[in-house]
């Protein structure tokens, strides 16, 4: 029974049954509930829409743990900055046109957390490189808790308030397509990511940097051999996490009201979002947070069960662990039988 | 090593004797209060008694957890679910006749919850079972996080357990623990010395699981699997036993701290809960019984420290910046000792014995005085 299920022919078979009985169940229970395709339309888009977010995040993780090996657990807290600092200085009272106030918050939040990123790989990561696996995720817990203690003093437990893009204001433009409701923001959600992600691909593909990042992330010890300084290359990839994390934040920051302890939701899902991608691939970071995004919002909808949301991205991530560690995009095995 | 002369061949015993004489002391201080002197007014008022039971309920965990990431080498983000499966079990079968009136007569007996105690750990037991093979197949990062994965599923459904697990609100009304219908294991004093028996029933078993065939074989593991698993070790069981082992300790602690507590809701059994259990068991040193107690310790005496004199450091501190000050002591024990305080304090200790100012005459006497010290 074991030799059979363990070939790969089997194992294939076995994911494409549980995605039809996945399907079929979900179907069955939309049915019942008389959900027709726009409730699905509805849920699909709410998810794409969160989905982004964990992308980001997922983007961030699978770039720092690819360069550094390190599997940073403040991932969710610079998306929590992001979109505090966002809404902070756009409190503040500059002498500008509410437009521009916005755009000076947008950036300025955004340098500030990738500071706060530098910082971290300098003042914590990088003094214990070379440590264990298990020394290292517990340093970045620790800057997670700081990270949030420092947030819960400077703010307090209040949300904040980013305003919609579109019209400057706490509540949303709405456009009724087809009778579904979707925010003004979401567009620009979808938009931001999209830019990003082809700023990254050019990055990767196009520059020297980038390349050498690459590099690092395939082979630290050749890189070192061909002049690539990896200790830079960490300070980057910490740096880059960091935007990525913030520029997430800032763009959901209108969606959500930000609060202190936000991050650690984002942290976690972005997490199963780069496990997804098998914590190499970039690009199965994206669709894993697209899948981890849109699987809670039809999950929840389609069962009422709004409580349990947060079970469904658990339950994909333990799937995956168990069925295909290596990710859902290609690779040889990764995490199973090696030490 | 092999030729440990003196106390430190016995230094397990000496260590077990000199512990519990620290505890049994405090616990008689509380007990009979002489000169009116009660253990907080030791601390300044800082530290209460209810925190040395605290200490001691987690200790019962991260003995466990030690097991498991020390000696197994396997991490563990999840165990607070264990725990808070163990107290949930204790919770709803000791709250059976009160909040349901089943089985009168037999639910609402002295011996009830003792029986709950057990049942938990059973089940708990039978739960990592269940889950050890397939997850233990995962290693280091993957590991670790199957195991938190785990912990949010087992946190969500305590939270949204409806009438079963009370939900956000929790079960309360949970009854003390007593011997007969007389002897109750309360007021706190009392209680003091059931779960310090308790743990120090655990440091016991673990010292012995580390020093037996399994402890050698988890050893093995955690060099390298590999050649364990040439030299024979069955490596798969050895990590099945020594998680199921993990999860019935947290079990039972988790049941100590129902009675304690008198009431269970979800929060301390969250992600959050899973981090700090590991947190003090690196702390103090994971590869080291000695280390949960002193881990554990050391964190509740921070916290409380914290808490108590953190705004006469810092003028207007409320009490959220303790959390500051304790992410960044994390984060320092972890860069400049790795191993943990337990081991940073025998080499600070090895080191004070090389100082010039401990040294009389040449090496070889002192090595002979080192020997000869018990």
């Amino acid at each position: 029974m074991q030799r059979y299920l363990g070939t790969k022919s089997a194992k294939m078979a076995l994911t494409v049954a549980a995605a039809i009985l996945l399907v079929a169940i979900i179907a069955l229970l939309g049915y019942r509930n008389n959900y027709g395709p726009k409730a699905f339309a509805q849920w699909t888009m709410d998810g794409i829409r969160g989905g982004s977010i964990y992308a980001l995040v997922g983007l961030g993780f699978v770039i720092i743990h690819s360069v550094t090996g390190v599997i940073n657990f403040a991932q969710g807290e610079f998306v929590m900055l992001g979109a505090m600092l966002c809404a902070s200085i756009f409190e503040l009272d500059l002498p500008l046109p509410p437009a521009v106030k916005l755009v000076v918050a947008i950036v300025a939040s955004v340098i500030i957390v990738t500071l706060v990123g530098i910082l971290l790989e300098r003042g914590a990561i990088y003094p214990a490189r070379g440590a264990g696996v298990v020394t290292l995720i517990i340093i970045t817990i620790g800057a997670t808790i700081a990270i949030r203690a420092t947030a819960l003093i400077i703010w307090g437990t209040r949300a904040k308030i980013v305003p919609a893009f579109t019209n400057l204001h706490q509540n949303d433009l709405i456009f009724r397509p087809f009778g579904l409701t979707l925010g003004a923001q979401s567009l620009w959600i979808w938009g931001t990511v999209a830019l990003v992600l082809c700023a990254l691909l050019y990055f990767f593909e196009r520059t020297i940097m980038g390349k050498a990042l690459r590099a690092c992330a395939v082979n630290r010890r050749a890189a070192e051999l061909m002049g690539i300084n990896p200790s830079r290359m960490s300070l980057l990839s910490f740096a880059m996490a960091a935007a990525l994390g913030a520029i997430g934040g800032v763009v959901f920051g209108p969606v959500i009201r930000p609060q202190y302890d936000m991050g650690l939701v984002f942290g976690l899902k972005g997490f199963v979002a780069a496990i997804m991608a098998g914590m190499v691939s970039p690009l199965g970071a994206v669709l894993g947070g697209l899948i981890t995004g849109v699987a809670e919002n039809v999950g929840a909808g389609v069962t009422g069960l709004y409580g349990y949301k947060d079970l469904i991205a658990f339950v994909i991530l333990i799937l995956v662990l168990l069925l295909r560690p290596q990710g859902l995009i290609g690779g040889e095995e990764r995490g199973v039988e090696q030490s | 090593m092999s030729e440990e002369k003196g106390w430190a061949k016995h230094s397990n015993i000496v260590g077990i004797v000199a512990f519990a004489t620290l505890v049994v002391a405090l616990g008689l201080v509380e007990t009979f209060q002489p000169f009116g002197f009660r253990f907080r007014d030791f601390t300044g008022g800082m530290v209460t008694f209810d925190t040395l039971i605290r200490i001691g309920i987690l200790t019962i965990v991260v003995v466990g957890l030690n097991l498991l990431m020390g000696y197994a080498g396997q991490i563990s983000l999840g165990q607070a679910a264990f725990y808070g499966v163990g107290a949930y079990v204790s919770a709803i079968m000791s709250t059976l006749a009160s909040r349901h009136e089943v089985l009168p007569g037999i639910s609402d007996a002295w011996w009830w919850p003792w029986l709950a105690i057990l049942v938990a750990m059973l089940v708990t037991g039978a739960f990592a079972y269940a889950i050890g093979r397939p997850i233990l197949r995962l290693r280091g990062n993957y590991l670790a996080m199957a195991t938190l994965g785990l912990g949010v599923v087992m946190y969500t459904i305590f939270r949204e357990g409806g009438g079963i697990t009370g939900g956000h609100d929790g079960l309360a009304g949970i009854p003390r623990l007593s011997i007969g219908e007389s002897f109750a294991f309360w007021p706190v004093e009392r209680y003091y010395w059931l779960v310090w028996a308790a743990a120090f029933a655990v440091i016991i078993i673990g010292l012995n699981v580390i020093n037996s065939r399994v402890g050698r074989g988890l050893r093995a593991i955690h060099t390298s699997e590999l050649a364990a698993n040439t030299m024979g070790v069955d490596t798969d069981k050895y990590r099945v036993q020594v998680l199921v082992l993990s999860a019935m300790m947290a079990s039972l602690a988790g049941s100590l701290y129902a009675h304690f507590q008198a009431i269970v809701s979800p929060g301390p059994f969250g992600f959050v809960a899973s981090v700090e259990l590991v947190c003090m068991s690196a702390v103090g040193g994971m590869a080291s019984v000695w280390g949960a107690a002193l881990g554990v310790s050391f964190f509740f005496v921070i916290k409380e420290v914290l808490r108590a004199r953190m705004h006469q450091l810092l003028r207007g501190a409320g009490g959220e910046h303790e959390l500051i000050a304790y992410g960044i002591i994390l984060v320092l024990v972890m860069i400049f000792v790795p191993e943990g305080l337990s081991f940073g304090g025998i080499k600070a200790l090895s080191w004070l014995r090389n100082l010039a100012v401990f040294r009389r005459g040449d090496g070889r006497e002192i090595e002979a005085r080192t020997g000869q010290a018990g």
